[in-house]
C-alpha cells in the first residue's frame, strides 16, 4: 500500500501538481466572478416589484434546480456546438478561444456559484435588522448609501458561514471540469488510475490534497469572519470586564 | 550407469510415442466462440454461427488438416467451459492479457483491430511510420482520445508537442471532432469505421495507416487453449504461419474488412 502510495507520487506527481493549479485556478475565478455577479442579482431578487424579481428569479431556479454536470455539458456540447456551426467562426480569431474547453467550464462554474450566492446573499440582505435601515434612511442615507454603510457589511456578516461552505461546494464541484476534457486534480487521479491500475493510491493522493485546501480554506475564511465580527467580539469583551468590576 | 542410460532411452522413446499418439487424437477439434460480437462472430437469422472468427477457425482447420465443430458458448462461461473440456479451443476474438494466461494458454495473435487516426477528408497524420513513432508529427494539433485506453497513453507518451484532449467516451471525442474543437481523434479502427461510413460521419475518415505495436496496444487475440494441449497449439500456430504466407488470411481479412489490417505485425 505504502510503496504503490509511493511510487504514484514519486513518479506522477507532476500530474497531480499541474491538476492542483487548474483546480485553484477554476475555483478563484468561479467564486470571485460569481459573487460579483451575485450581488446585483440579490439586489433585484430582493426588490418588491415582480418584473425585477423575474429574471433573477428564472436564472437563480434555473441554475440550482438542474445537476452542475448537465450544465456543463448543455454548456459544452450545446452551446459549443452551435457556436462552431457559426458561419466563418472557425476561421476567426477568437475560435482558438471558443473551442478551449477552459471557457466553457470557467462560464458555467461562474454561473452555478453565482446562482447560490445569489440566495445565500438575498437571505443576508432580508436578515439585515430593519431597524438599522430605517435608521439610515432617517439619517438621510440614500439607497446606494445605505447599501455601502449598512446593508452589504451586515449582509457579509450574516452569510460568512454559508458563503465558506459554499465555496468549499465549489472547490468540489470544480472536480466535474475533468468530464470535458480538463485536467484538474480529480482528471488527474483518473489518469493515473488508467495508467497504474492503483485506485486507492491515486484517490488517496488527490483526496489529501483536497484536504489541504479546504484547511486553508476554512483557516482563511475564519480569520475574515473574526474580522467581519470585530465588534461583536469587542462589545462581548465589554460585558465580562463590567461585571468583574461590579463584583469588585 | 548403463541402466540410467537405457532409463532415458526408454522415456525419451516414450515422450515421442505420448507426443505422436496426442497429435493424432487432434483429428477432431471442438473449438467454441462467442457468437454475439459481429463481425467477428455472430449467429445469422437461420440460427448458423457466421463472421470473420468462424470463417478464420474453418480455414484454420482445413490449413491443420483436422476435423473442426465450431459451437457457441455464452462469454462468461467460455473459460471455464475450455477448462472442462466442453471444447478445446476458443476463437472469439479474446486478447491475450497476463491474467487471462494464469488459467489458459494462448497460441500467437491471430487478429487485432489496429489503431488509426480520423480527421477531415485529405488530412494525413503519419505519426506511426515504419515500426517507429514520429514524435513531431502532431505538433500544434489537438487530438481527442479516450480517457484511460492504450490509445490515451500513446498518444500521451509519445507526443509532448500535441494537445491532448482526454474524453469520457469515444462518442463524445467524435461530437466535437465534427465540432471542429480537435483536429483529429485516435481509437480503434473498427470502432471509428462503423462511424466513418455513417451519415455522422460524412467529410471524416482514415487519415492515417493502421497500426498496433505490441509495447502500445497489446498482443491482440490469441486462440485460447487449455496448458497442457501445448500440441494444439503448435498445431495452429505453424497453420497459422501458413494461412498468413498463402495468401488465405489476408483473403478472409478482405472479405471482413477492406480498409483495416487485422494482421499487421
Amino acid at each position: 500500500m505504502f510503496e504503490d502510495l509511493i511510487y504514484v507520487l514519486g513518479k506522477y506527481h507532476s500530474w497531480l501538481i499541474q491538476g492542483l493549479g487548474l483546480t485553484l485556478q477554476l475555483l478563484l475565478i468561479s467564486v470571485i466572478f460569481g459573487s460579483a455577479l451575485a450581488i446585483p442579482l440579490a439586489i433585484c431578487r430582493t426588490s418588491k416589484k415582480v418584473w425585477v424579481q423575474a429574471v433573477p428569479f428564472s436564472f437563480i431556479y434555473v441554475f440550482r434546480g438542474t445537476p452542475l454536470i448537465a450544465q456543463l455539458f448543455m454548456m459544452y456540447y450545446g452551446v459549443g456546438q452551435l457556436i462552431a456551426n457559426i458561419d466563418g467562426i472557425q476561421d476567426s480569431w477568437m475560435w482558438s478561444y471558443l473551442r478551449d474547453p477552459y471557457w466553457y467550464c470557467l462560464f458555467t462554474f461562474v454561473l452555478n456559484t453565482a446562482a447560490y450566492v445569489a440566495e445565500i446573499m438575498r437571505g443576508g440582505i432580508n436578515n439585515v435588522p430593519s431597524g438599522e435601515i430605517e435608521a439610515a434612511r432617517a439619517c438621510g442615507m440614500t439607497p446606494a448609501t445605505t447599501y455601502r454603510r449598512i446593508i452589504f457589511p451586515r449582509m457579509w456578516q450574516i452569510i460568512w458561514p454559508a458563503y465558506t461552505n459554499d465555496v468549499i461546494f465549489t472547490l468540489k464541484a470544480t472536480s466535474l471540469a475533468s468530464t470535458v476534457t480538463m485536467m484538474e486534480l480529480t482528471g488527474a487521479a483518473r489518469k493515473i488510475v488508467a495508467r497504474t491500475a492503483l485506485p486507492y493510491e491515486a484517490f488517496i493522493s488527490a483526496g489529501i490534497i483536497y484536504l489541504i485546501i479546504v484547511y486553508v480554506l476554512t483557516f482563511g475564511f475564519k480569520g475574515v469572519e473574526k474580522y467581519l465580527r470585530r465588534n461583536e467580539v469587542r462589545q462581548a469583551n465589554k460585558k465580562p470586564s463590567v461585571k468583574i468590576g461590579a463584583q469588585a | 550407469m548403463k541402466n540410467w542410460i537405457k532409463a532415458a532411452a526408454a522415456a525419451a522413446v516414450g515422450i515421442a510415442l505420448s507426443a505422436s499418439a496426442a497429435s493424432a487424437a487432434w483429428d477432431k477439434v471442438v473449438v467454441a466462440t462467442e457468437g454475439a460480437y459481429p463481425p467477428f462472430n455472430f449467429v445469422d437469422k437461420d440460427g448458423n454461427l457466421q463472421g470473420f472468427d468462424v470463417d478464420f477457425t474453418k480455414e484454420l482447420c482445413k490449413t491443420a488438416g483436422v476435423e473442426c465443430e465450431i459451437v457457441a458458448q455464452d462469454w462468461d462461461g467460455i473459460i471455464p467451459g475450455l477448462l472442462a473440456k466442453k471444447f478445446d479451443a476458443i476463437i472469439a476474438q479474446m486478447s491475450i492479457t497476463e491474467e487471462r494466461k494464469r488459467s489458459i494458454d494462448f497460441t500467437n495473435y491471430y487478429c487485432t483491430t489496429p489503431a488509426v487516426f480520423v480527421g477531415k477528408d485529405g488530412m494525413k497524420i503519419e505519426a506511426y511510420k515504419d515500426g517507429k513513432v514520429m514524435e513531431d508529427a502532431l505538433d500544434g494539433m489537438v487530438i481527442g482520445v479516450q480517457r484511460s485506453t492504450t490509445h490515451a497513453n500513446f498518444l500521451e507518451d509519445n507526443f509532448p508537442n500535441a494537445e491532448i484532449r482526454m474524453y469520457d467516451t469515444q462518442d463524445n471525442a467524435l461530437l466535437d471532432l465534427t465540432a471542429g474543437r480537435i483536429d483529429a481523434t485516435l481509437a480503434d479502427s473498427g470502432v471509428l469505421l462503423e462511424w466513418v461510413n455513417s451519415d455522422a460521419g460524412k467529410g471524416y475518415s482514415f487519415v492515417s495507416d493502421t497500426f498496433a505495436p505490441v509495447e502500445w496496444f497489446g498482443e491482440g487475440a490469441g486462440i485460447g487453449i487449455r496448458k497442457e494441449d501445448q500440441d494444439l497449439k503448435e498445431l495452429f500456430n505453424k497453420a497459422l504461419a501458413e494461412m498468413l504466407a498463402n495468401g488465405s488470411y489476408e483473403k478472409l481479412n478482405k472479405k471482413y474488412f477492406e480498409t483495416i489490417n487485422l494482421h499487421p505485425r
